[in-house]
């Protein structure tokens, strides 16, 4: 690890600007925090508890992890391969493939949503053909899948590219001459050495799909019940003025980024230095 | 002969890197590819390595087909200047490495491994650290480590690559006398790539010496020393003055005097080379007249630094009991060569 950062003098300024910085992170990401903590358990523990046991409340949840759980495995496997083959390899179009990767950070995730009813929606290009063969993509799982998993596309290329490039081919090049296959190399010589990385991807992966609302909004249809996923019935919730109701369905989600953070931290703390983003000083 | 090159080319997409590239490795032969950066040793290397295939060539190993079989199947032991040691792995898993991943019938038993890691612990010197990872040893140990590893898997030819490149000075000599004690025991066939022509005539028992991917010339260290066969081999194996004169009949005639030469230029205005040992300084001449610039210890020798008046600055050396140790900068000598070469 490389030596501490020489730090300029405690001034007048710099506290100020350190305060100002403590303030504005207050105002703008503790305060709703508490705000959705207080809102969600305001008229006591049952009715936060009911709000919660709502069978609506229940499939939404259930949903949101279902799609998570289709679409992070999804894109770990794609980011590994990507990465793979982007540091692993020469070819023509490897700058496009780079700049395509990042598309998903930059384009609105409506887009993102709306991409697939086109392709696949009752006017899409595809739509006849799946009418015809009764196959169901927007406004069911498929399409809620396919809408987070382009949202989600970069996090695990991202995370492990800088890492492997990093880290080069020697170790791969000295295993083959070993004697190792390419399996051998890709388990005990590869992912060994990135397993800290990808978990790291998976994890903002993860807590980005779980969250989505854009792109997810426009492809669910909003079907209580079947295709709306935590995020979506908070969103009717708090238009049905069930403001109990919404607010516990937050504290699911921000339960679930707060442990995102925990998790991510510890990472970051223990294994500063197998990760990528610590690897830029 | 174990191992034969035969007009082997390599391009890469836009420039050659090798070109019609030929030679042999005898059994149990320490040989250098010696050469400056881009000069195409380290693709031979890969190539003989199995992890890139030549354009055109042939390459044999013990009378088998190389270019047939790929990395895997050469059973090739390869040392990187980076060491490329797995770092998420202890010392003594780094050298059971290329055992652990044989398929199940070829692989040794775990009591095999171990008793094989053990004893090339033991020959790299470094039995207490099996329980070590990489990242807690110094250089010059990783780099034993990276040597016991690719011994570890029996190899039928060793190929170093650059290995004591990241070491410092000090280092790289202590290691460079250990790694030709451990060829000498254990006899593998050892290619070695290196830029660095006193590593390489230290250490190998015949040299390549590769130039813009072909070969210059292949000798003993000695014989590249003594009878270089052109320009480019004698001043990358040693500093070279150079000077004009007319050749004639195996002499180079001066300004006022001739010098024997090792020549395979035709007779007429040549460029000539000749080493600072090769040379002799006088205050009367005849000779190349001439300002001492420095006088300098070169271990056994000293070292002289001339500038002559049209600015050429000649560098000599001679015995420290020798009249040179008289001189002092600003002194007024003439530097006349003993011997020269011009080359073709």
């Amino acid at each position: 690890m490389s030596a501490r950062a020489p730090t300029l003098p405690k001034t007048a300024g710099a506290i100020g600007l350190t305060a100002t910085a403590i303030l504005w992170l207050g105002l703008i990401i503790v305060l709703p925090l508490v705000v959705v903590i207080f809102e969600a358990v305001k008229e006591g523990p049952s009715p936060y508890l009911a709000a919660l046991a709502q069978p609506d409340t229940i499939s939404a949840i259930q949903l949101t992890l279902l799609v998570a759980a289709i679409a992070v495995p999804l894109n770990a496997i794609f980011g590994l391969a990507a990465a793979w083959c982007i540091t692993r390899f020469e070819f023509k179009g490897k700058g496009i493939l780079l700049t395509i990767l990042d598309l998903p950070f930059t384009i609105s995730p409506v887009i993102s949503g709306l991409v697939w009813i086109l392709l696949f929606g009752a006017n899409g290009w595809f739509g006849g053909w799946l009418r015809e063969n009764d196959i169901k993509i927007v406004f069911a799982l498929p399409g809620l899948v396919l809408a987070t998993v382009l949202v989600t596309l970069p996090f695990v290329a991202r995370e492990l590219i800088p890492l492997m490039i990093d880290q080069g081919t020697d170790e791969e090049v000295a295993a083959v001459t070993l004697g190792a296959r390419g399996w051998d190399v890709f388990f005990r010589i590869t992912l060994p050495n990135i397993k800290w990385a990808l978990l790291y991807g998976v994890l903002l992966c993860t807590a980005r799909a779980m969250g989505e609302f854009g792109a997810v909004s426009v492809v669910s249809g909003h079907i209580r019940g079947l295709t709306n996923t935590l995020p979506l019935q908070i969103e009717i919730l708090h238009y049905q003025y069930e403001s109990v109701a919404a607010f516990a369905c937050a504290s699911i989600l921000t339960g679930l980024a707060l442990i995102t953070l925990v998790l991510k931290t510890l990472l970051e703390w223990r294994f500063a230095g197998e990760l990528a983003a610590h690897r830029r000083h | 002969m174990s191992l034969i090159v035969q007009n082997v080319s390599k391009s890469f997409t836009n420039f050659a890197a090798l070109h019609e590239v030929s030679f042999e490795a005898r059994p149990r032969e320490f040989l250098a590819l010696l050469g400056p950066s881009g000069s195409g040793k380290t693709t031979l290397l890969r190539l003989l390595a199995g992890l890139d295939q030549p354009n055109s060539g042939s390459i044999t190993f013990e009378g088998e087909d190389f270019l047939q079989l790929n990395a895997r199947e050469r059973r090739v032991g390869m040392v990187f200047q980076s060491y490329a040691l797995f770092r998420h792995m202890t010392v003594a898993q780094n050298i059971a490495f290329g055992l652990d991943v044989r398929p199940g019938k070829e692989r040794p038993s775990k009591a095999d491994i171990k008793a094989k890691v053990e004893s090339l612990l033991s020959l790299i010197q470094m039995e207490d650290f099996g329980k070590r990872f990489p990242t807690q040893l110094s250089g010059g140990q990783r780099q034993r480590v990276a040597l016991a590893r690719a011994l570890a898997i029996s190899p039928r030819l060793l190929l170093l690559d650059e290995p004591f490149g990241a070491l410092d000075a000090l280092v790289r000599k202590d290691l460079r006398r250990w790694l030709r004690k451990i060829h000498d025991e254990t006899g593998v066939t050892t290619v070695f790539v290196t830029h660095d022509q006193e590593e390489a005539l230290d250490l190998a028992d015949r040299v390549v010496v590769l130039k813009d991917g072909e070969i210059e010339q292949i000798g003993e260290p000695l014989e590249l020393y003594r009878q270089p066969r052109t320009a480019f081999v004698f001043d990358f194996l040693g500093h070279a003055n150079i000077a004009q004169g007319a050749l004639s009949g195996g002499k180079v005639a001066f300004d006022g005097f001739s010098v024997p030469a090792a020549s395979s230029a035709a007779d007429g205005q040549v460029t000539v080379r000749f080493r600072p040992f090769d040379s002799e300084v006088s205050r009367t001449g005849p000779g190349f007249a001439g300002k001492v610039l420095s006088v300098l210890p070169a271990g056994a020798n000293l070292r002289l630094e001339v500038r002559l008046s049209d600015g050429t600055v000649y560098e000599t050396q001679h015995a420290h009991s020798s009249d040179a140790s008289t001189l002092h900068a600003g002194d007024d000598v003439f530097v006349r060569p003993t011997k020269v070469y011009a080359f073709a």
